[in-house]
């Protein structure tokens, strides 16, 4: 059986990778990908944490649902301010919004 | 999946990565979370990224370098939170239990209509707002023009 210390690893890396995702891409839509991969690791700790849990409860797991359906609201309204800034722009990639800079 | 050329090829890999969190979920005794990942994001996140970049991507020929300039700061940086975090996931004693304890079903339902029942309704009312948000960000800008 795996010990708690396994799935924190597998989350802290998956935290890692959209971390490094988030901001070594230049595609807006790869990086909502990433932050969905961090919002997923610290749901995968919250559960981990929840399932080795000395005393019963079950507070992980409901906030693990709660920060899916937060995940679930911010993917939506990211990707509709992505398709709106797209279809303005005609690109994707975040370094040629530079309109404020000028 | 963060290093792949093509956009979509990234949202497969990240398809696949959702399903296996779903499954940990299972191992981590926690069926109901793991139903609703798999409704959640492989049935809804999954195919609202794959139409979002279906209606934005021309076509994969020319495809631009996929990376920032700054993708060495951004490695380091990453590479650093994740041994610091790891550092500290070892050093700490958890006092976990040996066996994992499964959470209910029932027992998930009870809680989140008692004593929970507070942030589901809030949360409830973010959902509702997110959707007429994206509605409206979405629209496209002829139909203003159409209504006016």
């Amino acid at each position: 059986m795996p010990s708690l210390e396994g799935y924190l690893v597998v989350s802290v890396l998956l935290f890692g990778l959209g971390a490094f995702g988030f901001m070594a891409r230049r595609n807006a839509i790869l990086m909502l990908i990433s932050i969905e991969l961090m919002l997923n690791s610290v749901n995968l700790s919250l559960v981990a944490f929840n399932a080795y849990r000395p005393a019963p409860q079950n507070a992980g797991a409901i906030f693990a649902l709660m920060v899916m359906a937060v995940a679930a609201a911010e993917a939506t309204v990211g990707l509709a301010l992505v398709i709106a800034i797209i279809r303005s722009r005609q690109t994707a990639e975040v370094d040629d919004y530079s309109d404020l800079k000028e | 999946m963060v290093t792949l050329r093509n956009v979509i090829h990234s949202a497969i890999a990240m398809m696949i990565c959702f399903g296996s969190l779903a499954g940990m979920y299972a191992l981590l005794g926690a069926p109901i979370v793991a139903a609703a990942q798999v409704l959640i994001y492989l049935g809804a996140i999954s195919v609202l990224i794959l139409f979002a970049i279906m209606l934005t991507q021309a076509g994969d020929a020319n495809l631009p370098a996929p990376f920032h300039p700054q993708v060495w700061f951004a490695a380091v940086t990453a590479i650093a939170v994740v041994g610091v975090v790891g550092w500290a996931v070892f050093q700490t004693d958890w006092r976990a239990g040996a066996v994992v304890v499964g959470v209910g079903v029932q027992a998930i339902a009870k809680a989140l209509f008692t004593d929970y029942a507070l942030p589901f309704e809030v949360i409830a009312l973010l959902l509702l707002a997110a959707i007429i948000g994206a509605i409206y960000l979405a629209r496209r800008p002829e139909d203003d023009e159409r209504a006016a």
